[in-house]
């Protein structure tokens, strides 16, 4: 019975260190095995243990408003700064970027290769009652979906579940979807090089300005949650603003492709 | 075929990575079980031969919890270990142990309502026999317990079942992180996301012969303690 009860103790024990912090962060840099390679080079530098749960953008910051997590790492900037002007991070700095693109299956049925821009694109992509595939998870992917759209002039919402297909997951699982039902996604780069079920879809439009996709780094505030581990939130997010960690992103490569371009402010 | 050869070349290359996933989801879901015995079938024994108003209520509540879909209790689970949640102060969100109690609360119900029904049946055989010895309470529950025990086995296995194959609650409550919280069932969900189907496959193959390893060796035990009883 004793032993039973050193047992349970055991493997009750949280395993959470004085170094130890939770990062809530976006899928892309997670699937895309950013922080595989890069937080080796943090633990080894600070000392800091990074544990990552990786959701999309619009769970990971209602995660960490509830104070589930030290550091924030998402792309959206509005929702960022929103973030932080209620109160719930210390402070939001620029640390990377890509860009999306639009994939599709590469006979291109709706001409989406022509379109001038990525406002033509989408319209093409209806007009031709092609199929699309969106995230329809609030994440940072969607959020800028929903904006490319509005930007368009397009309401897909009328057309949800006969064109407009809303999967309401992961970017990864609507790749699998989209390239499965030969629909068009938009995703970022990063998750779309790194995927390995791309079947016969390519990429069918980039190169958009309005298709910029910024990561931005936030500590959540020690003031709003005295739970959080603000030492070591601010060593790591200091470490990835530093020359060099802004060098180990840049230097990141998948397949001979950069996925993230630095940009610490 | 490909999965297959994956999952073959994982385990005889001693992958540290797998073993390492595959031997947290064994305790994960093994200290689920046995806390959850300890609680189930007591309680699904002592409901079978209890008599008190609401009964049938708790019965039907207890088949009807068998349903309840893993995300809700890992939604449930969270919000109550979310740091900003009632049980924030014991720092549990995203830690192992954060994983067990959320699968203790999705098999309790599982092997309750099972053992319940087994005892049941025993009940209407034995209830006279003990009640002329006097046999009640706790003590008839303790004797329930040790006449059907190998009937139970199939409850228990089917609580482990559960545990060791539920993904919706513990990727919720343990965040999937790497070499903390990743199990098997939240691994194959990984990489299914990143495309990677050969290796999600794989995985699942791995997991499903490590159920049947479990399943194998408490079914041998059980039947060479039934030989030796009876021989």
């Amino acid at each position: 019975m004793k032993r039973l009860v050193i047992f349970l103790a055991l493997a009750f024990s949280a395993h959470t260190g004085a170094d130890t912090i939770i990062a809530q962060s976006t899928t892309s840099t997670q699937n895309s095995g950013l922080y595989d390679y890069l937080l080796p080079m943090v633990k080894e530098d600070t000392g800091v243990q990074v544990n990552v749960v990786a959701v999309g953008t619009g769970q990971a910051i209602k995660n960490a408003m509830r104070c589930d997590g030290d550091v924030l790492l998402v792309h959206a900037r509005p929702a960022e700064e929103k973030f932080v002007a209620d109160g719930y991070g210390e402070y939001r700095r620029d640390l990377m970027y890509n860009d999306f693109v639009i994939i599709g299956p590469k006979a291109d049925p709706a001409r989406v290769a022509g379109a001038g821009d990525v406002r033509e694109a989408l319209q093409r992509i209806q007009q031709a009652g092609a199929k699309f595939a969106s995230r329809g998870d609030d994440s940072g992917t969607h959020k800028k979906e929903r904006s490319l759209w509005q930007a368009a002039a397009i309401d897909p919402d009328s057309g949800s579940g006969q064109w407009y297909l809303e999967t309401g997951s992961g970017m990864g699982a609507t790749l699998n979807t989209g390239v499965s039902l030969g629909a068009y996604v938009l995703t970022d780069r990063a998750t779309w090089i790194a995927f390995a079920n791309k079947q016969d879809a390519v990429i069918a439009f980039e190169g958009d300005e309005n298709l910029f996709n910024q990561y931005g780094v936030i500590p959540v505030s020690a003031d709003r949650c005295p739970n959080v581990n603000r030492e070591a939130a601010e060593t790591f997010t200091q470490w990835l603003l530093s020359e060099t960690g802004q060098a180990a992103i840049g230097a990141y490569q998948v397949e001979g492709e950069p996925l993230f371009f630095p940009n610490a402010n | 075929m490909g999965a297959l050869t994956e999952a073959f070349r994982l385990i005889i290359t001693l992958d540290p990575d797998l073993f390492e996933i595959l031997w947290l989801s064994i305790r994960v879901s093994l200290i689920a079980l046995i806390i959850s015995a300890v609680i189930s079938l007591p309680l699904g024994t002592w409901l079978a031969i209890t008599r008190f108003p609401g009964r049938k209520f708790c019965i039907l509540l207890l088949n009807a919890l068998m349903g309840i879909p893993p995300v809700v209790v890992g939604l449930l689970v969270y919000l109550l270990l979310s740091r900003s949640g009632p049980l924030g102060w014991l720092g549990l969100l995203y830690t192992p142990s954060a994983m067990i109690i959320a699968q203790v609360v999705l098999i309790t119900p599982i092997i309750a309502a099972l053992s319940n029904q087994v005892i049941e049946n025993l009940h209407q055989e034995y209830s006279d026999t003990f009640y002329s010895l006097g046999v009640t309470g706790r003590r008839a529950v303790v004797a329930y317990l040790v006449d059907a025990r190998y009937a139970l086995t199939t409850c228990i296995l089917a609580g482990f079942g559960r545990a060791i194959a539920e993904v919706g609650a513990v990727i919720i409550v343990g965040g999937n992180i790497d070499h903390l919280t990743r199990v098997m069932t939240t691994a194959i969900a990984l990489e299914t996301s990143k495309g990677n189907l050969t290796l999600a496959l794989s995985l699942g193959t791995i997991l499903l012969a490590l159920s049947l390893l479990v399943n194998s060796l408490v079914i041998g035990v059980r039947e060479y303690a039934a030989k030796r009883q009876y021989a």
